[in-house]
């Protein structure tokens, strides 16, 4: 039996992990090979870029080797698929070679395409790379006065951060000592402040009472980077001195060009999540088109599901899923320097958030460490 | 030829119901017509606000046994 893993980011690492874990007997017997290929040597903790552009963290930081991570058992590669070849159960990497699997897994995640809007790259900063996190950083401490508008694409990652970076800005220039002389503006696509309603109803009054002014109903339609304009969709324009723009997604280039892909995004059964019309192929992580956060936590809690269906597959013949994914994610919202909050729900449950707290936030600070047990499969 | 496209989004919070058609809205073309399968109540009030504002047409909005089902078509 060939389980194949594409993909080394978060929840095709915590997967491995997880298998390895699960079925360690059954690799080192030879029944099992488990193969994980990866695009990249290193692992990146992404969450942490929010930090870089405050200056909390340092990029270096961000990185761990990817083979420092997993288990012994799993077998990896730095070779990126090239071709999949789904009808006859194998892939083609960019070394030449062929990985045949019975089951494979899907874990590609996403990319930014700032390009999808004109102007976009040339006028805005992003904190959603390392390199535009490092120069939002520097930009933010040289910055003397003046409009911060934030502007949020869609579809998009981590759809918290651009609230928790307004709080931050908020504490980042009363630290700064000139927050008075900056007008902080938040535009977002939906008619509230955020998307998930229990978090616009949390963030709207937050936002008025730290001073943050917001537009809704603005979808991102262009930016004049010499006249420092910004346009909606909807026909209005806000002026900045310095935008910060949470860039548009796709799914990786690889699973488009293998027309994989609907809209940028693989088709998947939202509780099973295979791939549609192949019950071999899982699908986990930012590549799928689920209706769900694209975030690391929702990666997470897709591996642990995916690893107990191909577990009972294995060890008890057990063809129809013995777990569905139910939606569930989990996400730290810092709402500044100092507290945070966190948004827990799935399918059918939204609770209202929690009030912030220092504990909290210190509880994500140590998640920032911790992430690395998690990664390894043990949290 | 415009195309008809149904969108589930159905027992889903995050991004939830309208950054949905928004998304797909992005990538349909003039004269395509979507349709928003969701069981949030809002939509039914959200989906025609944002239409209007930016200038798509909403052609049906009703409620079938507790779905809202949201029929756009895009415009410009």
């Amino acid at each position: 039996m060939k389980i194949l893993i594409v993909g080394g980011g978060t929840g095709g690492t915590i997967l491995a992990n997880s298998l390895s874990r699960r079925l360690g007997r059954e690799i080192r017997a030879g029944k099992i090979e488990l193969t994980l290929l990866s695009a990249s040597d290193r692992h990146m903790y992404q969450p942490g870029l929010l930090y870089v552009a405050f200056g909390q963290m340092t990029a270096d930081e961000l990185y761990r080797d990817e083979a420092s991570l997993l288990e012994p058992e799993v077998d990896f590669h730095v070779d990126p698929v090239e071709k999949f070849v789904l009808d006859e159960n194998h892939v083609v990497t960019k070394s030449g070679k062929t990985y045949h699997y019975d089951i494979l897994i899907i874990a590609t995640g996403s990319r930014v395409v700032p390009a999808e809007v004109p102007g976009l790259a040339e006028g805005a900063e992003t904190f959603y790379t390392e390199e535009g996190a490092v120069r939002l950083h520097k930009r933010l401490t040289e910055f003397q006065g003046g409009t911060v508008a934030m502007v949020v694409s869609i579809p998009h990652k981590c759809p918290v951060a651009p609230v928790e970076a307004m709080f931050m800005l908020h504490d980042f220039f009363n630290a700064r000592g000139i927050r008075d002389k900056v007008t902080l503006r938040y535009q977002y696509p939906t008619n509230r402040v955020h998307a998930t309603s229990n978090v616009a109803s949390w963030a709207k009054p937050e936002f008025d009472k730290a001073g943050i002014e917001y537009e809704t109903l603005f979808n991102l339609k262009s930016v004049d980077p010499v006249k420092q304009i910004v346009y909606s969709e909807e026909g209005t324009e806000v002026k900045y001195d310095l935008l910060i723009a949470v860039p548009p997604h796709r799914g990786m280039e690889i699973v488009e060009q293998n027309q994989l892909t609907q809209s940028g995004w693989i088709p998947t059964d939202r509780f099973k999540l295979t791939m549609n019309g192949r019950d071999n192929v899982y699908v986990i992580g930012d590549a799928t088109n689920i209706p769900v956060s694209k975030t690391g936590s929702a990666a997470h809690f897709e591996s642990e599901v995916v690893t107990a269906n191909i577990v009972a597959r294995i060890k008890t013949g057990t063809v129809s899923p013995v777990r569905a994914y139910d939606g569930k994610v989990y996400c730290f919202i810092e709402a500044g320097f100092d507290r945070a909050t966190y948004n827990a729900f799935d399918y059918v449950n939204l609770p209202p958030l929690k009030p912030p707290s220092k504990s909290i936030h210190w509880f994500k600070m140590a998640y920032n460490q911790m992430y690395w047990t998690s990664v390894r499969g043990l949290l | 030829m415009p195309e008809n496209k149904i969108i589930d989004a159905c027992n889903t919070f995050c991004p939830g119901p309208l950054m949905e058609l928004i998304t797909y809205m992005k990538q349909a073309h003039v004269g395509d017509t979507l349709e928003l399968l969701s069981t949030d109540e809002g939509s039914a009030a959200d989906v025609p606000e944002w239409i209007h504002k930016v200038g798509h047409e909403v052609v049906s909005n009703e409620n079938v046994d507790g779905i809202w089902h949201i029929t756009v078509r895009k415009i410009k």
